[in-house]
């Protein structure tokens, strides 16, 4: 779920947006290095999957349903920088066309899901390539690790920035505590279905998957020969 | 720029709100939704006013309200949980319809719900009166660095496209017994996601081409000039 306006109060607000202005900036000269003059169609267009990949709901209990947050699928699919601005200018788009999240609330968006989720899933995910076995089989669950990862650090700092400038008098621990669990849940769904669409990836063209890159460039050509 | 087929949310006119340049239009959205946002929620004169600016806005650009109520329903999720701030709040309690909740939790779900609300209706104005295409050459207008707006210009373009290829996607799924909600299909579901990553890519490369074939040195003609 989007944090819509009036959630938090107009200075965190404000300040959260400078914070998701400069990141997108950072990112936006670091993609390049990514996907150089191809960058504008290519982002568009995983943009777009982003988007169509948010929109299949799965029921996390008690007859409610999540959606899929991307930013850790895109970050491993397509790279840190490139993922942290796919899944930002979807949220700007869902705010300036769909009204979906707050326009006030933007920044907070894009920090939440965009920024923290997308870092902190490839921070995670190539601190466990580095300690896996060299091998394209651990790609795909590692992306499932740093995706459930990801999820509950959203929620741990979007109950921070409640504390800080949340308009609601809820004690701040229970909405940590709140939040944690809830998305401890949706971040089982988010992992399953991250590692089991990288995984998918990963099988057919793993050249494509960023986070394979490494693994697929020190493969050797093989040659096999059926014995006559 | 293409994009020139309307917008699912875009209400089609010609009144003095769709004329207006849209970089205004998008200053004028912020400001406003800045200004409901930093209001005391005490104030309760001032929710009713700002009120009567959107629905002055929206009856000025010929929009039917209801048009706008209907898809209010965006915020209804967070509705719910601005209900349930009064039982989980701390402060003293009163007594509602023989409920005890919590008297500053409900003046906070006051707030919560009228801003939310009044943000909403806000942007859902914005949409309906101003072509994408145009919403775009506003953001470019205002400095926004021209990178990002062709990011979102390409996914704005090839949204339907990519969300149309995940139905065709979803119906062949469901025509052959799968759920797509259930976790039980889930690996079919992802084997999906996955070619619709990889289709949508490729795509991405073959758009790249096409530029390229027509000239593109790495920006995009700007389109002020029209």
């Amino acid at each position: 779920m989007h944090v819509p306006d009036g959630f938090l109060d107009a200075p965190t607000s404000v300040a959260t947006g400078v914070v998701a202005a400069a990141a997108v900036g950072v990112a936006l000269r670091k993609a390049r290095t990514e996907l150089d003059d191809r960058t504008a169609p290519m982002a568009g267009l995983v943009a777009a999957f982003v988007f169509a990949a948010q929109m299949i709901n799965f029921p996390v209990g008690a007859g409610t349903s999540g959606h899929l947050m991307g930013g850790a699928l895109a970050a491993v699919l397509v790279g840190p920088w490139t993922g942290l601005l796919c899944v930002s200018v979807v949220l700007v788009v869902q705010a300036l066309f769909m009204a979906d999240g707050g326009i006030t609330a933007l920044g907070t968006n894009v920090v939440l899901i965009g920024v923290v989720t997308a870092l902190v899933g490839y921070v995670v995910f190539r601190a466990l390539q580095a300690v896996l076995p060299r091998r394209v089989a651990t790609v795909a669950p590692s992306a499932a690790v740093a995706a459930f990862v990801s999820v509950p650090v959203a929620a741990a700092v979007f109950s921070l920035l409640f504390a800080i400038g949340g308009t609601a008098p809820v004690d701040a621990g229970r909405v940590l505590t709140a939040m944690l669990g809830w998305h401890v849940l949706i971040g089982i769904g988010e992992a399953v279905v991250t590692g089991l669409v990288v995984g998918a990836v990963v099988a057919v063209r793993p050249d494509l998957v960023r986070g394979a890159r490494p693994l697929v460039e020190a493969r050797e050509l093989e040659i096999r020969t059926v014995a006559a | 720029m293409g994009a020139a087929h309307g917008h699912r949310l875009h209400h089609h006119g010609h009144s003095a709100v769709h004329r207006a340049p849209a970089h205004l239009k998008i200053l004028a959205l912020v400001g406003f939704v800045l200004l409901v946002v930093a209001t005391p929620r005490e104030w309760y004169v001032a929710f009713p006013a700002y009120l009567a600016v959107v629905v002055g806005v929206v009856l000025t650009a010929r929009v039917p309200l209801l048009w706008i109520v209907r898809r209010m329903v965006v915020e209804v999720p967070f509705l719910v949980f601005a209900a349930l701030v009064p039982f989980v709040a701390h402060g003293p309690r009163t007594e509602v319809l023989g409920l005890s909740v919590s008297e500053p939790g409900l003046v906070a779900a006051w707030g919560l719900a009228v801003k939310a609300t009044l943000g909403v209706m806000a942007s859902l104005t914005l949409a309906a009166t101003t072509e994408p295409v145009d919403v775009l050459r506003g953001l470019r207008r205002l400095h926004v660095p021209s990178l990002m707006v062709e990011i979102m210009s390409f996914m704005l373009r090839y949204l339907d496209v990519v969300t149309a290829d995940l139905g065709r996607m979803l119906t062949a799924m469901r025509s052959r017994g799968c759920d797509p909600r259930s976790p039980r299909h889930w690996p079919a579901l992802a084997r999906s996601l996955g070619a619709l990553f990889i289709r949508s890519y490729e795509r991405g490369e073959r758009v790249h081409l096409a530029m390229l074939s027509r000239g593109y040195t790495g920006s995009l003609p700007t389109g002020a000039d029209q």
